[in-house]
């Protein structure tokens, strides 16, 4: 009982370590001394890689889900003679919650695992070690044009993921279900608050955004340089973004939509 | 060669973005941005507004010409007091106009409608609507309703 | 030869160790310049370490490392990189960046430190590339190439900026007897044609006793042996013979700390 006491306050005290170093991290690579002449380029190929890449999944996904939310929301309003109001159901837990937390949690597996595990491949085989010798900070070089490509993505994924999703629903219940396509778009747009409910879902975006890419970047570059070592910190990058992503979206919601 | 097919992605990706969120501001938040700036405000007493809440449509003949800007409670005469702003180019409210509050089907929400009257002269910014008819309280109704049954 | 005489790199006194462990224990070594000086020593002594103390990635607990005068552990950040231009680093895995070419990869110090035209770093970079012998390979990506060549890029790239000191970490490990061979071929040659002073960490003994104008052997955080390799040859030491001669069995025991083999044998499975 004792050892397990100890075993806990011992892992507690590693992790309140690493989450120093983490805020060290984000210290040395953003505010300290930025060079975005330099780093444009460098931004522009991360983009490609944490964005452009990611863009297919969300875009199926989002369709995908928006498909669902039609259909579940037809089957269950139209015992209530509601079904037109289908629209502003599907739009308005897409552009709150859905789209947010679904892109934060797609971007964690697709973008911060591969994050994670290129930074810690560069560990492994001394590239950041040579960096350092050559004379440049791979704080400013690796870690820094990640990270912005991380926030800078996000939102914009999150704002296609929405869009898609409504098209998706707009299929479903218009298309195939029959509802009227007025009726339709103008109980969303009677619904949907631009300030209230589209722009607070793009800052959830943007808050998941930092958390996810500072989670996945601080792994990969405090992982332990083995094959084994980098297996772990990708897990750990998904484990934590999701449960992170998971935790914040009800503090966001509670603090913006809540009355507490 | 392959740094420019990734700005051009990326550019697309960017673009992609920016009009994703030009869709859900009009096409889905509705967001009308001609009707930002242009309007003037008029003023209406209620005895009970039901569940009117700002930003609610202002209505003629099912048209809308407007939304509710404020509601608060006038201290004097105990009564609630909807600020509400009607389009510049609705011009033609007389200042015996009527407002009441209506419901959009059975459980829809709640809006304004206002009816014009036969006077000369216009509704004007900061004007008020004296002729005002309540939201209908199914409660109200109901125990009307019941009232008659006994009494017949 | 008097090591003594005209050393680049002198460490005094110098202690370092990671955690509970102490790696080394008020070490001196000093290097002289323009010669090639080996550092060898068993796995696990620490000898990567020291040429990352020597690059300033770490700093030590106690004691100096002067490169020229300069103490480098106390250096600023940019007094840090100006000592380190004059430093080279061949990484043991050869740490060339994945995402660029071997061109780019050559001349990304290049770019970094100077303000050639791209006529004049192509230049530099096509000559450094015939160096090693690898100019045909220019355009080809690292994960194309084998490990030796691999390991030529990235010596082509630390003597991309024509630098005082070459540090080689572990040049020859995991190599074949040929790619071998021409590792040990440039690195002789280098350090005569460039002049700089060459570092080179390595437990193969043959191929560093081959080419090192010195050399120091460590173990245990001291530095148990040092000189010429002749002079080494006939130290009476069990475990410095047991070093250079590769015995199985001697100061540093064929086995692992263990109880009692026939007593664990006889306890059975608990």
């Amino acid at each position: 009982m004792l050892d397990w006491i100890q075993s806990l306050g011992h892992r507690g005290l590693s992790r309140l370590a690493a989450f120093g170093r983490a805020g060290q991290l984000l210290m040395q690579s953003l505010i300290a001394r930025p060079e975005p002449i330099t780093m444009f380029p460098l931004l522009i190929k991360q983009l490609y890689f944490v964005g452009v890449l990611s863009l297919i999944i969300i875009v199926v996904s989002g369709g995908f889900i928006g498909m669902v939310l039609g259909l579940q929301g037809y089957t269950i309003l139209v015992d209530y003679g509601s079904e037109q109001a289908v629209g502003q159901m599907v739009a308005l837990s897409l552009v709150r919650e859905l789209a947010p937390v679904v892109t934060a949690l797609l971007f964690a597996g697709r973008a911060g695992s591969a994050l994670t595990a290129e930074i810690g491949l560069m560990k492994a085989t001394e590239q950041l070690a040579s960096f350092e010798m050559i004379g440049v900070d791979p704080m400013r070089r690796i870690i820094a044009p990640r990270l912005w490509a991380g926030f800078i993505s996000m939102p914009i994924l999150t704002i296609i993921f929405s869009v898609v999703g409504v098209w998706g629903g707009a299929l479903v219940a218009v298309e195939w279900l029959g509802i009227f396509d007025g009726s339709f778009w103008a109980n969303m747009q009677q619904a949907v608050d631009f300030r209230a409910d589209v722009l607070n879902g793009v800052i959830k975006a943007v808050v998941f955004g930092f958390v996810v890419t500072w989670i996945a970047v601080f792994e990969g570059y405090d992982c332990i340089p083995t094959s084994e070592g980098i297996s772990q910190a990708t897990t750990r990058t998904v484990v934590f973004s999701s449960l992170a992503v998971l935790g914040l979206d009800f503090l966001l919601t509670a603090l913006m939509f809540g009355e507490l | 060669m392959r740094m420019r097919t990734m700005e051009i992605s990326v550019g697309f990706l960017m673009l992609a973005g920016f009009l994703a969120l030009v869709v859900l501001a009009l096409n889905v938040s509705g967001l009308n941005l001609s009707d930002q700036g242009g309007g003037y405000k008029v003023y209406a007493r209620f005895d009970n507004i039901g569940g009117l809440t700002p930003r609610a449509k202002v209505a003629m003949s099912g048209v809308q010409i407007g939304e509710v800007t404020a509601i608060r409670l006038d201290p004097q005469m105990l009564m609630a007091e909807v600020e509400m702003k009607i389009r510049d180019d609705v011009d033609f409210l007389s200042t015996d106009s009527s407002a009441q509050i209506l419901t959009s089907g059975l459980l829809g929400e709640q809006y304004i409608g206002i009816t014009s009257g036969a006077e000369d002269e216009m509704l004007a910014d900061g004007d008020r609507i004296s002729d005002t008819q309540s939201a209908l309280v199914l409660e109200d109704l109901i125990g009307k309703f019941l009232f008659n049954e006994v009494s017949d | 030869m008097d090591p003594l005489s005209d050393n680049i790199i002198d460490i005094r006194a110098m202690t370092f160790s990671r955690g509970s462990r102490t790696i080394f224990d008020s070490i001196d070594i000093q290097v002289p310049r323009s010669k090639v000086t080996a550092i060898m020593g068993p796995s696990g002594t620490g000898k990567t370490t020291l040429l990352k103390l020597i690059g300033g990635q770490l700093k030590p607990d106690a004691g100096q490392i002067l490169l020229d005068g300069d103490n480098i552990p106390t250096l600023g950040r940019s007094e840090l990189f100006a000592a380190r231009e004059r430093m080279g680093m061949l990484f043991q895995s050869g740490a060339l960046f994945t995402d660029m070419s071997v061109f780019e990869n050559v001349a990304f110090p290049i770019r970094v430190h100077t303000d050639l035209s791209a006529d004049m770093i192509r230049d530099v970079v096509l000559m450094k590339l015939q160096a090693v012998g690898l100019r045909g390979a220019a355009d080809l990506m690292p994960s194309e190439l084998s490990g030796g060549m691999a390991r030529r890029v990235a010596l082509a790239r630390a003597i991309a900026l024509d630098p005082d000191i070459v540090m080689y970490d572990e040049p020859f490990t995991g190599q074949d007897p040929i790619a071998m061979g021409v590792l040990v071929n440039l690195i002789r040659r280098l350090n005569q044609a460039l002049g700089h002073t060459s570092i080179v960490v390595s437990h193969d003994i043959n191929e560093t006793l081959s080419i090192a104008d010195y050399v120091y052997i460590v173990a245990d955080g001291r530095v148990i042996a040092k000189g010429s390799p002749e002079e080494l040859a006939s130290v009476e030491s069990d475990q410095v013979r047991q070093f250079m001669q590769g015995l199985p069995d001697g100061p540093v025991p064929f086995h692992y700390p263990a109880p009692d083999y026939l007593q664990q044998l006889l306890q059975g499975s608990r």
